[in-house]
């Protein structure tokens, strides 16, 4: 029983390990300074220019960045805790916008197939189209690059939560509404203490995908808008050659990523019922 | 089955269901004109075989759905609506599975009583799943971890626990195996005994509509189906399943059910033998008395002449 539980985080620690031992061991070893010529050096060890890092590399950057995460050194160094602060701001800023409007508006037209008709034509049209599309748009109109990002997470992250609260409230069990129905409930009240509590695990699976939607879109519009925030970051390294930084980044743009689906997977699951 | 009124509870007059036809022909009829009253107290049980319109009339009833044509008027009033002085008891159970079984019927006793404290909502409804046997925690349990009969008492609680005038049962045990329903309906039948309550009930089981009513609809084949009987069950109260079968009338009203279920419901929607029941209430009949057939075939209106001569044979036949 114990060894079945442990089997799996197991292997996949030993996956790790095997594919890092790989990657390691692919990596040529770096000439030491003392060992190049003059014209080498001025030349940055020109012909093992472009390898990749090798784990070490990358487990030594960490471990400096994570030590001093919130330092602030001008424009170009920034600690990665203050940068990853930025991106969470934007995230949150605008997913939290988007679900003030998406929530109502999903419910208005999930109750109502009149609402459902008009509205659809338009959800199917702004839908499809790639967040970053309206960044030259939302500069151009808002004319600040920090507002514009945020409406980039806005835009991206509506879509799901309104499409999945609509889905989700128009397919409550018509028994459910019966019931609130033959006691006589008001609206509002058949809205609140029926449907939302029926409709929250759907409404929730959609604000789900929308968080980490949001979190997919904030690396690009942060290169694009720059500053700060850690895909600027991530760009601002790769500028700079540091691909020790870029890979580090990455990770981390992974490992945020994962807890606010972490996080989010607890919510949704509080309000899971069983039928 | 005490009236202390002599006005029935509910009025039903010329009740009539038809669905348009696609294609715009003629539309489909599920049932017209259905005639009945259901009286204070009284716990009367509908059969008819599926398609015949029993839900339709049910769900008309409780105000979810609504007829072609006809009236159905409780103490007077026409209904056109759900409310809360008709309580209803789903097939389905219709629990909301996010409660708690005491917050199920909490949320009942919340909205028929909205001044009620938290404490009196709560005890009331503690009560009354009490009363089905329920307690002891149970009622901590969301209806998933409940069983099926335990979630049909739950159900059942909740309507008796809002106190409605009417109270309408769309085939309750349908999904219980025989056992369980054997023991909620000893349970529904002690708690409607304690109470005043009037009780209009679905069913498909001849057994559980003789144990339970006082008063058994019979409704003829859909499409065209209409109220065709009203079966007085003559066995004295209280009844328990055990002796039952032994009481003298028990037999010749099963018989009775039993053949008309298989051959006259049939029968009597067959365009040739279908009458005009338009303004006509339904044939009185006391299969559980003995004698003659015509001294127990009480017809109020209209006189019992205007009954077609296939309808003199309805008693049933002795076991």
């Amino acid at each position: 029983m114990i060894a079945s539980r442990y089997k799996a985080p197991l292997l996949s620690v030993l996956l790790l390990l095997s594919l890092l031992g790989i990657w390691e061991a692919l990596t040529p070893a770096v000439k030491s300074a003392e060992d190049m010529t003059e014209y080498e050096l001025l030349m940055g060890g020109a012909s093992e220019e472009a390898r990749v890092p090798p784990p070490s590399a990358i487990i030594v950057k960490a471990f400096e960045e994570l030590s001093n995460p919130v330092y602030d050194n001008g424009p170009n160094d920034k600690g990665i805790g203050i940068q990853i602060a930025y991106s969470l701001y934007r995230v949150l800023t605008g997913y939290l916008l988007a679900a003030l409007l998406a929530l109502p508006i999903g419910f208005l037209i999930g109750m109502s197939p009149l609402a459902y008709k008009t509205l659809d034509p338009f959800i199917q049209v702004l839908r499809p189209i790639s967040p970053l599309a309206w960044m030259p748009l939302a500069l151009f109109i808002i004319q600040d690059s920090e507002a514009s990002a945020i409406f980039v997470i806005f835009i991206c992250s509506i879509w799901p939560m309104l499409i999945n609260t609509a889905f989700g409230v128009a397919n409550v069990r018509k028994d459910w509404i019966n019931v609130a129905r033959t006691h006589e409930l008001g609206n509002l009240r058949t809205a609140l203490s029926v449907i939302l509590p029926a409709a929250a695990p759907t409404i929730l699976t959609g604000m789900r995908i929308s968080i980490g939607i949001a979190w997919l879109v904030i690396v690009a519009a942060e290169m694009l808008v720059g500053g700060t925030g850690i895909g600027y970051y991530v760009w601002n390294e790769w500028n700079n050659l540091d691909l020790t930084s870029v890979i580090f980044s990455i990770l981390v743009i992974g490992v945020v990523g994962m807890l606010l689906d972490a996080l989010f997977a607890r919510v949704q699951s509080a309000v899971q019922y069983q039928e | 089955m005490t009236m202390t009124d002599n006005t029935p509870l509910l009025e039903i007059q010329n009740l009539t269901r038809r669905y348009p036809s696609p294609d715009g022909g003629e539309p489909l009829t599920v049932f017209e004109n259905a005639n009945f009253d259901i009286n204070r107290g009284e716990f009367v049980c509908i059969i008819g075989h599926s398609g015949c319109g029993k839900s339709t009339i049910l769900n008309v009833l409780a105000g979810l759905d609504t007829a072609t044509s006809g009236v159905v008027s409780m103490e007077g009033r026409e209904i056109g609506g759900p409310g809360l002085e008709r309580g209803v008891v789903f097939q389905n159970y219709s629990l909301l599975p996010w409660m708690s079984a005491l917050k199920n019927v909490m949320f009942g006793v919340k909205a028929r009583y909205p001044d009620w404290t938290r404490k009196q909502v709560r005890d009331h409804s503690y009560k009354h799943l009490e009363m089905v046997g329920l307690g002891q925690g149970s009622e901590k349990r969301k209806p998933s971890q409940l069983s099926g009969g335990m979630r049909q008492r739950v159900s059942i609680a909740r309507a008796f626990a809002i106190q409605p005038k009417l109270l309408l049962l769309d085939e309750p045990f349908g999904a219980l195996d025989a056992l369980t329903r054997g023991t909620i309906q000893d349970e529904l039948i002690r708690v409607w005994s304690g109470s005043d309550q009037t009780v209009f009930m679905i069913t498909h089981d001849v057994d559980e509509a003789i144990l339970l009513a006082d008063r058994i609809l019979l409704m003829s084949n859909g499409p065209f189906a209409t109220v065709a009987e009203s079966v007085v069950i003559d066995i004295p109260r209280p009844r328990r399943r055990a002796d039952i079968i032994h009481d003298s009338a028990y037999y010749p009203i099963r018989n009775h059910l039993v053949d008309f279920l298989t051959t006259r419901s049939r029968e009597l929607s067959q365009a040739e033998n279908r009458k005009n029941t338009r303004n006509q209430k339904p044939l009185t009949v006391h299969p559980g008395l003995t004698g003659s057939d015509e001294a127990h075939t009480t017809q109020p209106e209209p006189p019992a002449d205007n009954n077609p001569p296939s309808l003199t044979m309805l008693t049933g036949t002795q076991p």
